[in-house]
């Protein structure tokens, strides 16, 4: 109790750390955001639940590790990890999601457990269970007599993660495909009616999904750790950005990303790194707590 | 004034269309009053803000005195007003006798009585009141393999079941079979003879309406266009002009 | 009536004769008494009420911490016994042992009722998947809390006392605890699943809306329906924490993707919303894990991951689900054939 209450008047009596937290949290928050976008457009497009998310993320990164464990530049792996990524969340798009689509949501977010299960134990044999980062060698910024320190590598992590962000966006505003997969969000049926092709629709958001949270797997590896168990925390993370943020929305998406990031950098600082993962789902009640009383005045349930 | 339910400038829009602007009607306790009106003119925007689906903007409503336009669904069906739905909802998968026993007043009941089987007596109500309605013969039928209108009945004899004071029904003849609507009629009068029970009808077959209601009220555009016994109602000209599409 | 009084007492006499006819699989037998607990209590909100939690290993592990903390600080100071259990040795005598043994169980029980209680009125809001992820998320939050609890002794865990007789005859209690609230689980559902109560909460799985508007307590029938779920499961927490003697938080206690996964994936396999279906389930998958568990080679957890995925995707009705479509007759489903009558 004493510690927290001095981490509190830390937070008072220099401001400045304030402004570290925040732009720790920000930072860390840009690749929550991209995890949440996958998630809300995996949601928004087949109402599938995907609770394996965070496992696609430390793929991801494993594949980072990978590239570089084989002597070349771990940058290369934010677009290799991309790519794999695509192709590993197809084959299992074809081999289990496409028969629970039209399945209740129970059903869905069940599989996609058993999934992020399989997966999460599969790196576990493949890697260890121990945590590894890649590191670049870049050297870190400091600001404010040392208190704030920015490392090169971060700024090139969120840098790259804006540009995937941007790319993202652009894709789905511009492309055929993008419309197409637009159309499918708002009505299945109609689309289907007007000649789109459902079926690869799904396939291939399932397979971008996978690579948006593969890239951001890759650019974690290189600024944080990883470690095969990790998954389910970022799933989570996932979920509470999506659920403050809503579907469909992208910039709500990414600043709720920001905000989350932030909360959780303050409330690591005030009750300690152990309860980190604690925070993230505690975060994740408080938003589904706050949204259903939203409802309840509008008479309406959280469904 | 013995009005059970009372409606005083209720307002409801959704977005920016208007589907209720300052409705005001009352229901009164044993009678049998309608609501008609065209095709979207928010009759059932007003049963939904009656039974709480929705928050209202503006207005109050009374339930026996007792405000009830800030209270949750299942707040207000305890009160004793029960609903039918447009759609029909019944439990598609158990037999209808299964259905009827689900529909005991739970409301009247505490955690103890809940935990206790059902009685002989509730079997005879039951099955008493399948055969009011007529599906007697079919009680053990799984009601999802119903038709739509046997449907329809069955959910009446489950409102029956329970018990309510008020009843609101959403169009209950719509999708049955013409032959049918005279002994339906029949059965909402003795309803509301037989067991005393209140009934509020939304209703699109104007001969149905004008045989049984004490009092009319109806609805265009969101707007109160006018109210009074079937009588008047009938020979009112802006209700003649408003189901004409003259507006 | 006579035929299933018989297969009844049979299958008691099975249950009593057990431990003695397979002396070496105590251990076993009493897991598969743990699994079919869980098994059924989550049938009772998943299968009959139709809300999928997957944090109801929740009570699993609140049910051991406040064994360990009832039957401890009836003796001693927790604080001390768990901080002191690496350097000093405490002991209880036969009487404590078996005193903090029943209060702590039965304890463990009301704690998590009441508990479920108070959670079910913020989560049971929540609907479909929402209620599944916060149930999920109230599991992981309070495993991360405990953990970083001093007082019941952090990531290390808690140990319980020792019962001082022989190890054989422990098992045995043990084995008899599971069996005694399984068996009376499985009397208690058999008659509740046939109240008033029962129907109703049938009627919330199949449609809530329908339920609320008849004016059905639809609230207080899913609180108490948990309440009791989390009864029996914070029981058979607490007897697992005399049996494992030794738990600690996040693997043990509150091991979300062990048990708390296992408990859904017996009810889908042996059938959901059957009275019998989460028993056969249970058994399945016990027998279908200690019988090809070693032959796995370290990759048993991805075949446990595999083996949930084929069950819900294409396997979800489970057993009785099948047989229900087989042989519908043995379901009391009747088929009225008078339907030539002129139907409305």
């Amino acid at each position: 109790m004493d510690e927290i209450l001095f981490n509190i008047s830390l937070l008072i009596d220099y401001p400045i750390v304030n402004l570290k937290i925040i732009i720790d949290g920000v930072m860390i928050g840009a690749l929550f955001a991209l995890a949440a976008y996958g998630l809300a457009l995996v949601w928004g497009v087949m109402n599938v639940k995907n609770l394996a998310q965070g496992d696609f993320v430390i793929a991801g990164g494993y594949v980072a590790l990978m590239l570089s464990k084989a002597g070349i530049n771990p940058l290369f792996g934010v677009p290799l990890a991309f790519v794999v990524m695509w192709g590993i969340g197809w084959v299992i798009y074809k081999v289990i999601i496409t028969r629970v689509i039209e399945r209740d949501l129970f059903t869905s977010l069940l599989a996609t457990f058993g999934l992020a299960i399989m997966m999460a134990q599969l790196m576990n044999l493949m890697f260890g269970s121990d945590a590894q980062s890649v590191n670049l060698g870049y050297d870190t910024l400091r600001f404010a007599d040392g208190i704030i320190d920015v490392p090169i590598a971060k700024l090139i992590g969120v840098g790259m993660a804006a540009v995937l962000a941007i790319a993202v966006v652009l894709f789905m505003k511009r492309s055929r495909m993008g419309q197409a997969i637009r159309a499918t969000a708002q009505d299945a049926r109609a689309a289907r009616v007007l000649g789109i092709d459902t079926e690869k629709v799904y396939a291939f958001t399932f397979g971008l999904n996978a690579a948006i949270c593969g890239a951001a797997g890759a650019i974690i590896v290189m600024i944080w750790v990883i470690q095969p168990f990790y998954g389910i925390g970022y799933s989570v993370r996932a979920f509470v950005i999506v659920t403050a943020a809503g579907l469909g929305n992208l910039p709500g998406v990414i600043a709720a990303g920001l905000g989350f990031g932030a909360a959780e950098q303050y409330g690591a600082h005030i009750f300690g790194d152990g309860y980190k993962q604690a925070i993230a789902v505690i975060l994740l009640l408080l938003v589904l707590f706050f949204r259903l009383l939203q409802q309840r005045r509008n008479r309406q349930v959280l469904k | 004034m013995n009005n059970i339910i009372e409606v005083t400038g209720v307002s409801k829009s959704y977005g920016g269309v208007k589907a209720n602007s300052n409705v005001s009607l009352s229901v009164e306790k044993g009678g049998i009053t309608g609501l008609i009106g065209p095709n979207g003119s928010g009759k059932t925007t007003m049963f939904n803000s009656i039974v709480g689906y929705h928050p209202i903007d503006e207005g109050s409503i009374k339930y026996d005195g007792q405000e009830i336009s800030k209270m949750q669904v299942p707040q207000i069906a305890r009160l004793g007003m029960l609903r039918t739905f447009q759609q029909t909802r019944i439990y598609g998968a158990m037999n209808c006798v299964e259905n009827m026993l689900i529909s005991l007043p739970h409301r009247k009941m505490n955690l103890w009585d809940a935990l206790k089987r059902n009685t002989r007596e509730d079997h005879e109500r039951a099955g008493h009141l399948l055969e009011f309605v007529g599906l007697y013969e079919k009680r053990y039928l799984r009601s999802g393999s119903l038709s739509f209108g046997q449907q329809k009945l069955l959910e009446f004899a489950m409102a029956l079941m329970n018990e309510p004071t008020v009843l609101l029904l959403d169009e209950p003849t719509a999708g049955i079979n013409p032959t049918l609507i005279n002994g339906l009629i029949d059965r909402l009068r003795r309803a509301n003879t037989e067991f005393g029970i209140t009934l509020f009808i939304i209703e699109h077959n104007m001969r149905v309406i004008m045989n049984m209601a004490d009092k009319i009220y109806c609805l265009a555009h969101g707007e109160m266009l006018a109210e009074g016994k079937p009588e008047d109602i009938q020979d009112d000209q802006r209700v003649i002009d408003a189901y004409l599409g003259a507006h | 009536m006579n035929k299933k009084f018989i297969l009844y007492a049979v299958l008691l006499a099975f249950s009593v004769a057990a431990p003695f006819l397979f002396p070496n699989y105590q251990t076993q037998l009493a897991t598969l008494w743990l699994m079919i607990i869980v098994a059924l209590t989550w049938d009772m909100t998943g299968g009959q009420m139709g809300y999928n939690s997957l944090g109801n290993i929740f009570f699993y592990g609140t049910g051991m911490y406040v064994c360990a903390v009832i039957t401890i600080g009836l003796y001693y100071d927790v604080g001390e016994w768990t901080n002191a259990s690496r350097t000093e040795i405490f002991t209880f005598s036969d009487r404590q042992y078996f005193t903090g043994m029943v209060l702590g169980i039965l304890g463990a029980g009301l704690f998590c009722a009441a508990s479920a209680y108070f959670i079910g009125m913020l989560t049971f809001g929540l609907r479909g998947p929402y209620f599944a992820i916060g149930t999920l998320g109230v599991a992981i939050a309070a495993g991360e809390i405990v953990s970083n609890i001093e007082w019941l002794g952090g990531g290390q865990g808690v140990s319980m006392p020792i019962y001082n007789g022989d190890f054989d005859t422990f098992k045995t209690l043990i084995y008899f605890e599971y069996a005694i609230l399984g068996v009376g689980l499985f009397v208690f559902l058999n008659w509740l699943y046939k109240t008033r109560f029962g129907a109703a909460i049938n009627a919330i799985r199949d449609d809530e809306e329908k339920a609320e508007a008849m004016g059905i307590h639809t609230l207080r029938y899913k609180l108490v329906t948990w309440a009791m779920s989390a009864f029996f499961v914070g029981a058979a927490g607490a007897i697992s924490a005399f049996q494992l003697i030794h738990f600690e938080p996040l693997e043990t206690a509150y091991q979300t993707i062990n048990l708390g996964i296992f408990m859904v994936v017996c009810v889908l396999l042996g059938g959901k919303g059957t009275l019998w279906g989460p028993v056969i389930g249970a058994i399945m998958f016990q027998v279908f894990k200690e019988t090809t568990w070693n032959y796995f080679l370290g990759w048993q957890w991805v075949a446990l991951g595999a083996l949930i995925v084929i069950v819900v995707v294409f396997f979800q009705d489970g057993l009785m689900g099948w047989l229900r479509l087989k042989r519908p007759e043995w379901f009391g489903v009747k088929v009225e054939q008078k339907t030539s009558e002129a139907g409305a």
